[in-house]
């Protein structure tokens, strides 16, 4: 080996070493701060518009970061069920101030704000107050009223707030009209499952967030699920007091003649039948929400 | 070799004081000196805040700027000034060269960033005396953008030893602002899959950690940083900045100079 070669061969050699040795640095301390150390800075922000003025004109780029951080806070809370989310918020905040028009920090933001922990961050009034601000700066886009009635409808249950929004945004050109329906909804039944069930519906089609659609596929197959075993139950309960016993299978309610059939869940599984006359599903955590319908209309 | 290093390095030294570039520290005062008054009137209780947030920033802005457009001209300007060949000619070893030009550099922004502590201080007794015991804890932001410095100055002589001042200018700066973002960069592809996965990966380990170097909002709010965090940024400064100054002596040793 030439001399010069070998040189060559001992500096990468030691190159090698002192970048494994910075790389075994960096892993150190991103273990100290865990993955939430960036994030963490909000906490000592005094305001989005602040930083706005100090992104020297930036401020669409710094909102896109921001949304990006929210998303994945939000994302890496949900994946590890967690019960708090104490920077969604302020993260959400800062992103609106720096972009007043990023419709999808509003949308998908307050869903992520007002559903119920682990799904979401328990926070429908700041949900409300988010997608308010949203409305304030883009009073022509009528999807964030549909938003807002729908965080006053489900998460804080002000049927007549919910009423106001759905109207006040059929009123907006463009806006489609079944809003008019669903304030109309509001202003006589409030809550019911057939509102949820249009309600839930109209944000499945709306939404293009694989996320969003999935957990409006997850509330519909619950509020599906919760209709079938209230009836299943309605009907173990005629066969009780028809024969004094409750059924042990699905077979004694067909015998007579109160079910044509095994009754399958939305995911085709059959309905299971529990002592003492009780309907469940067999794979809970397909239908995270059920239950939800029969104890607010009991 | 000492003897050959530290002339380099002191050389490098006289020859930024005679580019003025101490000159910084003026325009440092002065904005420390109008923004406490300033921010007084028009906020309320962010004073001292204020101070610390806009002196530790300066110091930080300041220095990377110097590192950069000092840094950019090392190699080219001896090039350009034919002076290189003389040094060469000399008992002088290439990477001596680069080493002494490294280390000329961070002393001037070391010395700079010295002066720049002591008016921050005195602008903060002034505003806010007494100084409290939370204030020394202010010293670990500093040290920390002296870390800083260490990398970015690193990166520019590499940038330096092949290419001309411009693109250097340019790569080093794209650098710093990939660095200040690379734990997004992590977060990324903590969230993304396939080879987009790996790739962001790969970048969030090559591209220096500018983020937890930064302290600066944490030590304005009097929080401390923990030991072990001094420790392994510092490990992780001089190791980072070693490779890539290797890199700079590899690149350097097979120029063509002539």
């Amino acid at each position: 080996m030439k001399p010069s070669a070998k040189k060559t061969f001992v500096l990468t050699l030691v190159l090698m070493l002192l970048f494994a040795g910075s790389v075994l640095a960096l892993a150190k301390i991103n273990s100290l701060r865990g993955s939430q150390a960036t994030l963490q800075d909000v906490l000592y922000m005094p305001s989005g518009k602040l930083i706005k003025r100090m992104s020297l004109g930036y401020s669409g780029l710094l909102a896109d970061i921001y949304w990006t951080r929210a998303v994945q806070y939000f994302g890496s809370k949900h994946i590890a069920q967690s019960m708090h989310y104490d920077l969604l918020y302020p993260l959400l905040d800062i992103t609106t101030d720096l972009d007043p028009q990023l419709i999808a920090a509003y949308d998908y933001g307050s869903i992520f704000l007002s559903e119920q922990p682990p799904q979401g961050a328990g926070q429908p009034d700041k949900a409300v107050a988010l997608v308010e601000k949203g409305i304030r700066e883009n009073p022509a886009y009528w999807r964030l009223y549909f938003t807002l009635g729908f965080i006053q409808y489900q998460n804080r249950h002000d049927y007549h707030a919910a009423q106001e929004a759905f109207e006040k945004g059929s009123e907006i050109p463009g806006a489609l009209p079944w809003m008019k329906v669903m304030a109309a909804r509001m202003a006589e039944r409030g809550k019911d499952i057939g509102t949820a069930t249009a309600l839930w519906g109209a944000v499945y089609q709306m939404a293009s967030d694989k996320e969003i659609k999935h957990t409006a596929q997850l509330h519909l197959a619950s509020i599906q699920a919760d209709i079938a075993i209230d009836e299943l139950e309605r009907r173990v309960q005629t066969y009780q007091q028809r024969t004094g016993s409750f059924p042990s299978a699905w077979a004694d309610l067909e015998r007579a003649g109160l079910l044509r059939g095994i009754p399958l869940d939305p995911g085709g599984v059959p309905y299971q039948l529990q002592p003492g006359g009780r309907v469940e599903v067999l794979n809970a955590k397909k239908y995270p929400y059920l239950g939800e319908w029969r104890q607010n209309q009991h | 070799m000492i003897p050959r290093l530290s002339a380099i390095t002191s050389n490098t030294f006289r020859e930024a004081v005679r580019d003025r570039v101490l000159y910084n520290l003026i325009i440092f005062v002065l904005i420390l000196l109008a923004s406490a008054p300033l921010f007084s009137q028009i906020s309320i209780d962010i004073e001292r805040l204020m101070l610390v947030n806009l002196g530790l920033s300066a110091i930080s802005i300041f220095g990377v700027i110097i590192a950069i457009f000092i840094g950019i001209g090392l190699v080219s300007k001896e090039i350009d000034k034919k002076t290189l060949y003389t040094i060469l000619s000399r008992p002088v070893r290439r990477w001596e060269f680069i080493v002494g030009k490294y280390l000329g550099l961070v002393l001037t922004l070391l010395t700079n960033a010295v002066f720049m502590t002591i008016g921050f201080y005195a602008a903060l007794y002034l505003y806010t005396r007494p100084l409290s015991a939370a204030d020394a804890r202010l010293l670990i932001g500093i040290y920390f953008i002296v870390l800083e410095f260490l990398i970015i100055t690193a990166v520019t002589l590499l940038f330096s030893s092949f290419s001309s001042p411009i693109f250097s200018a340019l790569f080093s700066f794209a650098l710093f602002v990939i660095g200040t973002f690379s734990e997004d960069l992590r977060n990324f592809a903590a969230y993304s899959h396939g080879v987009g996965k790996w790739g962001a990966y790969a970048a969030s380990w090559i591209v220096p950690n500018f983020a937890s170097l930064n302290v600066i909002s944490q030590v304005a709010h009097k929080q401390p940083v923990a030991g072990a965090m001094v420790l392994f940024n510092t490990a992780y400064a001089l190791l980072y900045s070693a490779t890539v100054i290797l890199i700079a002596v590899l690149i350097f040793e097979r120029r063509n100079l002539k």
